[in-house]
């Protein structure tokens, strides 16, 4: 156990994977968890990131590859003997034992003497010390997900695993132990290793984020790098929401990659393009977008990508609004406008100019199309909205 | 009119409710009868004898003792085995599967009077003197699949993340078991055990197959009833009844009340403040 | 382009219990199974084989083996009518228990609100007197002279002039019997059905009547295969009502089996129209279980 005796040590995995018959859920994985990090493991359902924290935990066996903390191997250790807990997704709580005795279950099943003032201490830490004698079923979502946190905590792991541990809980509560258990891990310093699929929830509390698809990472780094710099298509979707716009390269003009793409050319600086083929992505990302009353166009400078369009949709939220741009090939963009200025908005119908910092645009190999990692159901979603526009009778 | 139709459902379910009942209130009006000949099945006047000297006829209350005993006992060992195949059935792999499934379903399937016969058939082959061990063997042979559909079904029912939980939280297999699997699917094997007494205790065709001499509770109605049965037998049914029904009321006003306990939530604390503070 | 719409419900992990391989699975079955082995399926193997059996010339009540398939023949010839009756009876004594039962489950699983507890154990609390005891209880009730005989009579209703020991009261014992075997699993299928979901059907237009039919009915489907199986069974292999409350006119399979067995000693006729009801209720339950499309009874 990580007690002061003992500092944190680093996990690593090394070239673990395992595979359910013939499909791999974690494909040759190769990853460092800095000790006392907060890492994130993020992806779609089905991407593996679960299985990875099972196997950490020893709940499922890998097929391949090893786990240690620091030098010691823990592959063949089973679960009850490894220095790793988990906050279980929905929590797990024993139903037949109270939040005293559901804390203590630790403590207890390794004979550790003075149960109860280490209870008592972790409680109070959680602030649930009045509920010690209910039962997990008395207590409202909220306070079940921070018996879950105590009950692992109190055992002071090496590392925490905690799996979707918020999934459960309404938008409001969700934020508010966001910040709970970023709080936690900071004053215990512990390894926190935290699987989720919401991309808005690993960016708030990891500092490093690692984005799972497929079994593999594609991308691994602080929250804010992955955001601005994606280096896949995968990433670039996954991660917030990007204008993806398929292209060919088209030579060089000094330090920036040029792409040209429905006889536009775009400049993308020669290290943020990670294109390597013939085929080429040109991104950017919504927010960074202005967008122009086509008189306007002279006001764009002349460092900047640009697009013409014609504006089709506008949805006024309050912080920003948000424009769907109609190309002149048929591709609607996405720009999200703070709203800082009162009035001058564009409106639906307007001939604009939409245009960008080259600084923001990004290049991706393309040889996968620009809408991986698209959620399949928005994919649908926006089929059959063209579907129902295709059929709309003539009026 | 509209009141009717809209209550229409509600006042068929407790027409049939009463009618569930019907025969319960004549075993327990007859019980304070003091009928006019033989045949106690209709009311004559009332009396309190039968109630007070309950054992006054002779057989009526060692046939009760015996139905007792066959019960505990065919319940304990039923339960037993029972359990253990569910445990058996739900965590682990083994060969023959189907045929497992079949030989608990078939009996659930067939009716009484087959599978008396059929033990009969074996017992009289095998010159297998009958009697209470014979009614024994028989009620936890049909006990069993009761047991197992009841416990199977709590076992299938139980999140498998609270065994991890516990795998996780340092507790050996051994310890799993002990502290979290089995105090999760005892309600069940009470449960399975109650319905198993209770079927053991009210059993007439199997029992009165496999019995020899041996008289049941139930054999010994079945033999009154064609010289008449004595009042007695009414009461100590009543008797059964009343106690069987104060039980499942207990433990159903016992879950109202843990029911009603979630009902009132507690505050929500903010834990921020608490944090920096410690 | 991705919406950034938040995903309600977390992704589920594969998380169901491993079943473990090894010697301890079969030490668990292995008690149980042969206890079920031995008193349940060898049983039925003698049963066969004294179905078969001849009788010894002279020694009246003795039998020796044999392969006398004459029995079954012999058997079903004298017996046909107990067969066909016990079939008919249990076959209106399940639709009765189902017409009598739906109203109830339904009430129980949609609009009994914090009753329902309490209903369930009602359902179940006359299965705590005696059997025997609630059937005989009917003898009174149908009695000649009781106000349910003379009201019928009055409205010349009874082609007898009487229910007692007619066919009429051992269907009415039978129905009333088994009658909680049809509540219960009726109330489970009817309690997984979502209320909202026939506020839905109400909301596409459908008729309280329309919704019934296109919607509640086929959902409760496995209640009603599994409560009339758990009905017709027991109820095909009864005697207790046949006897109690019937004549000698009203004898079901039950009776006929009984009596040859422990009164008469003519094992292998008793046997064999063992092994026919058995095969009969196998056959009825595999068929009516494809047709009805619910094979997890189990």
């Amino acid at each position: 156990m990580a007690d002061g005796s003992r500092p944190v040590e680093d996990l690593h995995l090394r070239n673990l994977s395992k595979k359910f018959g013939d499909v791999a859920a974690v494909d040759d994985l190769t990853l460092t968890i800095p000790a006392g990090s907060f890492f994130a493991l993020l992806g779609a359902s089905g991407c593996g990131k679960t299985t990875t924290l099972r196997m950490v935990a020893g709940l499922e066996d890998p097929t391949g590859g090893t786990i240690s903390i620091g030098d010691k191997d823990i592959t063949g250790l089973r679960a009850f003997e490894r220095p790793v807990n988990t906050v279980f997704q929905s929590y797990a709580l024993f139903p037949h034992l109270d939040i005293f005795e559901n804390v203590a279950f630790g403590l207890r099943r390794r004979k550790v003497k003075d149960v109860s003032a280490q209870v008592e201490q972790m409680l109070a830490l959680v602030e649930l010390g009045p509920m010690a004698r209910r039962k997990p079923a008395q207590l409202s979502g909220g306070q079940q997900q921070r018996v879950a946190v105590a009950r692992a905590l109190i055992n002071r792991p090496d590392v925490l695993l905690l799996d979707e541990p918020l999934g459960a809980l309404d938008l409001k509560l969700r934020r508010q132990m966001q910040i709970e258990l970023k709080r936690i891990q900071v004053e215990v310093g512990t390894t926190f290793v935290h699987v989720t699929h919401d991309q808005e929830e690993a960016m708030t509390m990891a500092d490093t984020v690692a984005v799972m698809n497929s079994g593999r990472i594609e991308q691994l780094g602080h929250p804010a790098d992955i955001y601005e710099l994606p280096r896949t298509v995968f990433v670039a979707n996954f991660l917030g929401q990007s204008n993806l716009i398929q292209g060919a390269p088209a030579g060089h003009s000094g330090d920036d990659v040029l792409v040209s793409a429905f006889g536009e050319t775009f400049a993308v600086p020669a290290a943020r393009s990670f294109a390597v083929g013939t085929d080429v992505i040109v991104g950017v990302r919504p927010e960074k977008m202005t967008i122009l009353d086509l008189v306007d166009e002279h006001r764009v400078p002349e460092a900047h990508n640009r697009v013409h369009g014609r504006v089709t949709d506008v949805s006024y939220t309050g912080v920003s609004t948000q424009y769907l741009v109609m190309t002149p090939w048929d591709q609607e963009l996405i720009v999200f406008e703070q709203n800082v200025v009162v009035g001058d908005r564009c409106e639906v119908g307007d001939e604009v100019v939409v245009h960008w910092s080259t600084q923001h645009t990004f290049g991706l190999d393309g040889s996968a199309g620009t809408s991986v990692g698209v959620d399949p159901e928005v994919l649908a979603l926006e089929a059959a909205a063209q579907a129902l526009i295709a059929d709309a009778p003539e009026s | 009119m509209r009141w009717l139709r809209r209550n229409l459902i509600g006042i068929i379910a407790i027409l049939v409710l009463v009618y569930l009942f019907i025969p319960i209130a004549v075993v327990i009006a007859l019980s304070f009868n003091n009928p006019s000949g033989k045949f106690n099945t209709s009311w004559n006047e009332f009396s309190l004898d039968a109630w007070k000297n309950i054992c006054g006829v002779p057989g009526v209350c060692s046939s009760f003792v015996t139905s007792i005993q066959i019960g505990l006992v065919s319940t304990l060992i039923a339960t037993l085995l029972g359990s253990m195949i569910a445990f058996g059935l739900v965590r682990y792999r083994f060969r023959g599967r189907g045929t497992t499934n079949l030989l608990i379903f078939l009996p659930m399937a067939t009716p009484e009077v087959v599978m008396g016969a059929s033990l009969l058939a074996l017992f009289l082959n095998l010159r297998f003197p009958l009697g209470m061990g014979t009614v024994m063997v028989a009620h936890i042979m049909f006990i069993i699949s009761f047991v197992v559909v009841t416990v199977k079904a709590r076992l299938q029912g139980m999140d498998p993340r609270l065994e991890e939980a516990a795998r996780d939280l340092y507790a050996s297999p051994r310890a799993t078991f002990r502290y979290v699997t089995f105090p999760l699917v005892l309600p069940g094997i009470i449960g399975a055990a109650l319905l198993g007494f209770s079927l053991s205790f009210d059993d007439f065709i199997i029992s009165f197959f496999n019995a020899g001499t041996l008289v049941t509770f139930p054999i010994f109605i079945w033999g009154a009833a064609q010289r008449g049965i004595p009042v007695q037998v009414n009461a100590l049914a009543t008797l059964v009844f009343v106690v069987a029904l104060l039980i499942v009321l207990g433990a159903q006003f016992v879950g109202n009340r843990r029911r009603k306990a979630l009902e009132a939530p507690v505050p929500e604390p903010i834990l921020v403040d608490r944090l920096s503070r410690s | 382009m991705v919406a950034v719409v938040p995903t309600s419900a977390a992704a589920q992990p594969a998380s169901v219990m491993a079943q473990r391989r090894g010697r301890t699975g079969y030490l668990l079955l292995f008690p149980g199974m042969a206890w079920l082995a031995v008193f349940f399926a060898i049983p039925f193997v003698t049963l066969f084989l004294t179905s078969l059996q001849k009788p010894i010339p002279g020694k009246p009540g003795k039998y020796t083996s044999g392969l006398q398939f004459s029995n079954y023949a012999d058997a079903l010839v004298e017996y046909w009518p107990q067969f066909l009756r016990s079939f008919v009876y249990a076959g209106i004594a399940t639709l009765l228990a189902l017409v009598i039962a739906y109203p109830l489950a339904y009430f129980i699983a949609f609009r009994a609100g914090r009753w329902r507890g309490l209903m369930l154990v009602l359902v179940i609390a006359p299965s705590f007197a005696s059997f025997l005891l609630r059937t005989y209880a009917w003898k009174t009730i149908l009695a000649d002279e009781g106000v349910i005989t003379s009201t019928l009579n009055s409205l010349h209703l009874l082609p007898d002039g009487r229910i007692l020991n007619t066919g009429i009261a051992v269907v009415a014992g039978l129905t009333y019997n088994f009658l909680p075997f049809m509540i219960l699993p009726l109330y489970a299928a009817l309690e997984r059905v979502d209320p909202r979901l026939i506020e839905a059907a109400g909301d596409l237009y459908a008729s309280p009547q329309t919704a019934f039919r296109k919607v509640t009915w086929p959902l409760s489907m496995p209640g009603v295969v599994a409560g009339t199986l758990l009905t017709f069974i027991p109820a095909a292999g009864d005697y207790i009502n046949a006897e109690l409350l019937g004549s000698t006119k009203d004898r079901m399979i039950g009776n006929v089996i009984q009596t040859n067995f422990i009164e008469f000693r003519d094992y292998p006729t008793a046997s064999a129209l063992s092994i026919v009801l058995m095969a009969a209720i196998l056959v009825l339950v595999f068929t009516y279980i494809r047709r009805a499309g619910t094979e997890d009874l189990v």
